[in-house]
């Protein structure tokens, strides 16, 4: 008897290789490849007046410079905006070696291709660039305000006016009506520092050309090869079938490695083919610091309505986005951050209006939580504040505003990031909230507050609740098969970067077709595999890709149940999958396993393998009588692609608390306790998905407290290095305790919706919530809390 | 720049190859002897994921130069696994540990972790959760939020004590 996968525990299939030192990641591939360094703008913003490359030439080993002079045809050509749209205004994206001007210190000037990385290194150092300096935008709020009459001063584009990359409103209900008519308005304003993903691997490409055949292969540490693929197959005018791309072991993304394209990773790929030798690069920490994509600052001007019961009537937000030096993705995470402002609580009346500004930074795009961790913070603290205005609760508050058990499918009355509307197919807001409080123990983590407080220790407790909307199209696939050996054997096009897909996919093929997940080989990322998908983020995988396994395994099963009926005469439904075989149902010893039906459906000459003959004895049986050895209809091989795409994205939810301390001569903040509540519909696997919701709540904790980019004045990042961003560590992080309610979704056959993003999402409302509550409710309303900001909202409780 | 030979135990096997002055161990595990279980995620120190032993203490691979190691002792992920009577792979408790509790996701991270795990379990083989988290906190994860790391250093530890 199998037992079902689906739902259990199943022990990661990719740990072996990983704990062993066998991974496969993108630096260990081409050992002797040629290596490229890349020449970065040390200004921030600056007219290139000359690149001198002669030295750098000479230097012995090097084996090309190249700069913007050397780019020829589309290669020219600004690289692609990913995600188009109407509403952007200026859809600006770099070069891929800066043309004439620089527009964010890191930007990338020349490239150098050497017989290793010292060699290749030397030489970059030796490129002497020439530049004009040129004022820099680089403060979001500065760079969104017209400075006075005519056009913004500084402009982060000479070409530009001002400093607008887009600009997006909407509105649900009738906003101005409901302020008109509101017993309490108030207005806020919230600020969130800029961080990044910083995934302990950085970012990689390593090309090797095939002259001969003119193929190209290509690994690359990327989210998304199949868009890599496409791009690079058009860009160098290649036979899209000649083009490959592999995403191997990729060492953590969390959305800073979706991006395409990075210069390097088209740069890499046209220096093996213009070189003839496989070039490698390797970026460092560095360089991914000044040279890859960051997020999270935006600045937000709140109106809220609100009745005397702390009902909210209606609520208008009014924000920038910094979008950095260009907008490669678009509008997407401002828009991100509107559709999900109203989180799960039932707003009437919503207007936004959004500005994504350009500013002459490192560009921004998605880092887990993707424009969340933003509308989270804002809306929670807005509970909080209407909560402390009218003297109520704020746990009361949220429970009257939260969106009813009964209301679903639910419509928020806005735009989703997909283009399409943003309906809540499911949920228990009630539920959920109601759970987490019973995990806490709240009444009595409460008295534990208040004895602490009477001790006089500074301790407060937090909330924080989200919706995430995950799994959006436009589609994933996947191939499956059973093979002669009996294995099944699944392929998805997108990368994994630590999700265990591996696992996750075995699990739904492996219920589907009677096979333990140990016989299910799993191949992600590898477009000589599955050439069409899109890639791995917005928490999509499980729901678009798993469902994509769900149909193929499916179709497979048809397709053996129909052939192994035929050879066992029985009908196809008296037939059921089991410990890899397929069995005639009551009559056990009747069965042909998996792998002699996958020889059987093939009418071939298998020479070899211990089924052999037998394999080749059923196929002979299994068509015999037909007009022809495929009779008509029939296929070789149990094997099936299929694709499944989403009429929308599914929504998870979830709250938080946490309760910490604050030390008043620091100004640093432990948290005593971080309970998780988490409902992310149908699970899988449930040790995957805790482990997700555990490091997505380490990276929301290290934002809340740790990580924030700092720019100077003129633009230079004042703190590229780990010595200087700070990130959270096992001393810091607090034991997570988490509880999950399941929701399913009605939206697709699996019940799932994803979890990826879903840990990080509340932690800046929840530890905000709780650093205020400490203090005495003062205004949390700008993130990161470091001890410095801590101190700083603590000097008014000392003065007075 | 001249290359030197550099002469050391890996995994305790004798080992050389040449290497410049300025090549760093990790540079050297990886592309001179193809150990490439060593990662490098920061270059400057503070990661942790390049960690390896240098006679039996953690030191960042980054951080050295090949030719520092000449003549010592160095341990890498490669070498934890040992092997069975019937010659099949056998994990090092620490290994196994991180399997069962979920200590890993991307696993970029989990050969520093290890090999700095190892360290301290040596030096403390009953260790508080307090400890773990100290012993631990030179290294940086992404993924994992720690916990389970902890958790599976806690355990490889307990069935050290108790086998």
């Amino acid at each position: 008897m199998t037992t079902r996968l689906f739902g259990e525990r199943i022990p990661r299939r990719e740990d072996d290789r990983l704990l062993t030192g066998r991974g496969r990641f993108v630096a260990d591939f081409e050992p002797s490849a040629a290596h490229a360094a890349f020449v970065r703008s040390d200004m921030a913003h600056a007219r290139i007046v000359g690149v001198e490359t002669d030295e750098a030439s000479a230097v012995d080993g090097v084996l090309g410079v190249f700069t913007y002079a050397d780019l020829t045809g589309d290669l020219a050509e600004r690289l692609p905006v990913l995600v188009p749209s109407d509403a952007l205004i200026a859809p600006r994206t770099q070069h891929a070696l800066a043309k004439e001007e620089v527009c964010y210190a890191g930007e990338v000037v020349a490239m150098v291709v050497a017989r290793d990385r010292y060699v290749a290194e030397d030489a970059a150092a030796m490129v002497n660039v020439l530049y004009e300096p040129l004022p820099a935008a680089v403060d979001l709020v500065e760079a969104a305000s017209p400075d006075g009459e005519g056009p913004t001063r500084p402009v982060a584009h000479l070409d530009m006016r001002d400093n607008i990359a887009g600009r997006v409103s909407e509105e649900a209900g009738d906003v101005d009506a409901a302020f008109a008519a509101a017993p309490h308005v108030f207005e806020w304003t919230f600020d969130m520092s800029r961080s990044a993903s910083m995934p302990l691997e950085t970012r990689g490409v390593v090309a090797r050309h095939d002259a001969v055949e003119d193929r190209l292969l290509i690994h690359d540490a990327t989210q998304a090869p199949t868009g890599v693929r496409f791009g690079l197959a058009m860009l160098f005018g290649m036979d899209p079938d000649r083009v490959h791309v592999v995403a191997p072991d990729v060492g953590g993304g969390f959305g800073v490695k979706v991006i395409q394209f990075y210069p390097e990773e088209v740069l890499v790929p046209w220096a093996a083919r213009r070189l003839g030798v496989p070039v490698k690069w390797i970026e460092d920490r560095r360089e991914h610091f000044l040279g890859s994509n960051q997020e999270r600052r935006q600045v937000h001007h709140i109106r809220v309505a609100a009745d005397g019961d702390g009902r909210i009537l209606a609520v208008e937000d009014r924000f920038v986005h910094d979008t950095g030096a260009y907008c490669s993705y678009g509008l997407i995470l401002p828009i991100i951050t509107a559709a999900q402002l109203p989180g799960p609580y039932r707003i009437p009346s919503y207007r936004y209006e959004l500005r994504s500004i350009f500013t002459n930074t490192v560009p921004t795009s998605p880092y887990r939580g993707a424009g969340r961790p933003h509308a989270a913070f804002v809306m929670e603290r807005v509970i909080e504040k209407v909560a402390a205005a009218l003297g109520l609760p704020s746990l009361e508050v949220r429970r009257r505003n939260l969106v009813p058990k009964d209301a679903f499918p639910y419509d928020v009355g806005v735009t989703f990031q997909d283009g399409g509307a943003t309906v809540y197919d499911s949920g228990d807001y009630q539920g959920g909230l109601a759970a987490l409080c019973s995990k806490l123990d709240l009444e009595a983590t409460q008295a534990e507050i208040a004895a602490a407080r009477a001790d006089g220790r500074r301790v407060g407790l937090g909330f924080g609740g989200y919706v995430e909307g995950t799994g959006i199209g436009p589609y994933e696939g996947a191939a499956v098969s059973i093979q002669p050996d009996g294995f099944v054997s699944v392929a998805t096009a997108h990368g994994s970067q630590g999700q265990a897909h591996e696992t996750v996919f075995a699990q739904i093929a492996g219920d589907e077709l009677g096979v333990p997940p140990e016989r299910v080989r799993v191949v992600t990322g590898d477009t000589r595999r599955l050439a069409f998908g899109v890639g791995t983020y917005a928490s999509r995988t499980a729901v678009v890709a798993g469902n994509a396994v769900l149909m193929a395994s499916r179709e497979v099963r048809r397709q053996a149940a129909a052939l192994a009926a035929r050879l066992l005469e029985v009908a196809p439904e008296d037939v059921v999958f089991e410990d890899g075989a397929v069995r005639v149902a009551g009559a056990p010893d009747r069965s042909i396993p998996l792998g002699r039906l996958a020889m059987a459906s093939n009418p071939t000459r298998y020479a070899f393998g211990r089924d052999a003959e037998e394999g080749a004895r059923l196929s002979q049986r299994a068509y015999a009588g037909g007009d022809r050895p495929l009779p008509e209809g029939s296929k070789p091989g149990l094997a099936a692609t299929e694709y499944y795409s989403p009429a929308s994205g599914v929504f998870g939810f979830g709250f938080h608390a946490a309760v910490v301390e604050v030390d008043p001569e620091t100004g640093g903040v432990a948290i005593l306790r971080y309970v998780v509540h988490h409902d992310s519909g149908r699970i899988i696997n449930p040790m995957v998905v805790e482990g997700q919701i555990l490091g997505g709540v380490a990276q929301g904790i290290s934002g809340a407290l740790y990580e924030r980019i700092v720019y100077g004045e003129e633009g230079q990042m004042l703190n590229p290095s780990f010595m200087d961003f700070l990130m959270v560590t096992a001393a810091e992080m607090p034991r997570v305790e988490q509880i999950e309610t399941e929701t399913p979704s009605p939206n697709n056959p699996l019940g799932v919706k994803g979890v990826g993003e879903a840990g990080t999402i509340p932690v800046n409302a929840a530890i905000a919530n709780a650093v205020s509550d400490a203090l005495g409710g003062v205004d949390v309303d700008r993130m990161p809390l470091g001890p410095e900001d801590v101190l700083a909202l603590m000097r008014p409780l000392i003065e007075a | 720049m001249a290359e030197q030979r550099v002469e050391l135990t890996v995994n305790g096997a004798p080992r050389a190859a040449e290497a410049e002055p300025r090549m760093t161990l990790a540079d050297f595990l990886r592309e001179r002897l193809g150990l490439t279980g060593t990662h490098l995620g920061c270059e400057h120190g503070v990661c942790g994921a390049c960690t390896v032993l240098m006679d039996a203490r953690s030191v960042r691979s980054c951080l050295l130069f090949a030719v520092q190691a000449d003549g010592h002792e160095i341990t890498t992920v490669e070498g934890l696994v040992s092997h069975g009577p019937d010659g099949a792979e056998v994990l090092d408790p620490l290994q196994a540990a991180f399997h069962e509790e979920h200590a890993l996701q991307c696993g970029f991270c989990t050969p520093g972790f290890l090999l700095a795990a190892r360290e301290l379990l040596a030096s403390d083989p009953d260790p508080t959760e307090a400890s773990v988290r100290d012993g631990l906190s030179g290294n940086l994860c992404r993924c994992t939020g720690y916990q389970n790391i902890v958790d599976a250093v806690l355990l490889a530890a307990s069935r050290r004590r108790e086998p």
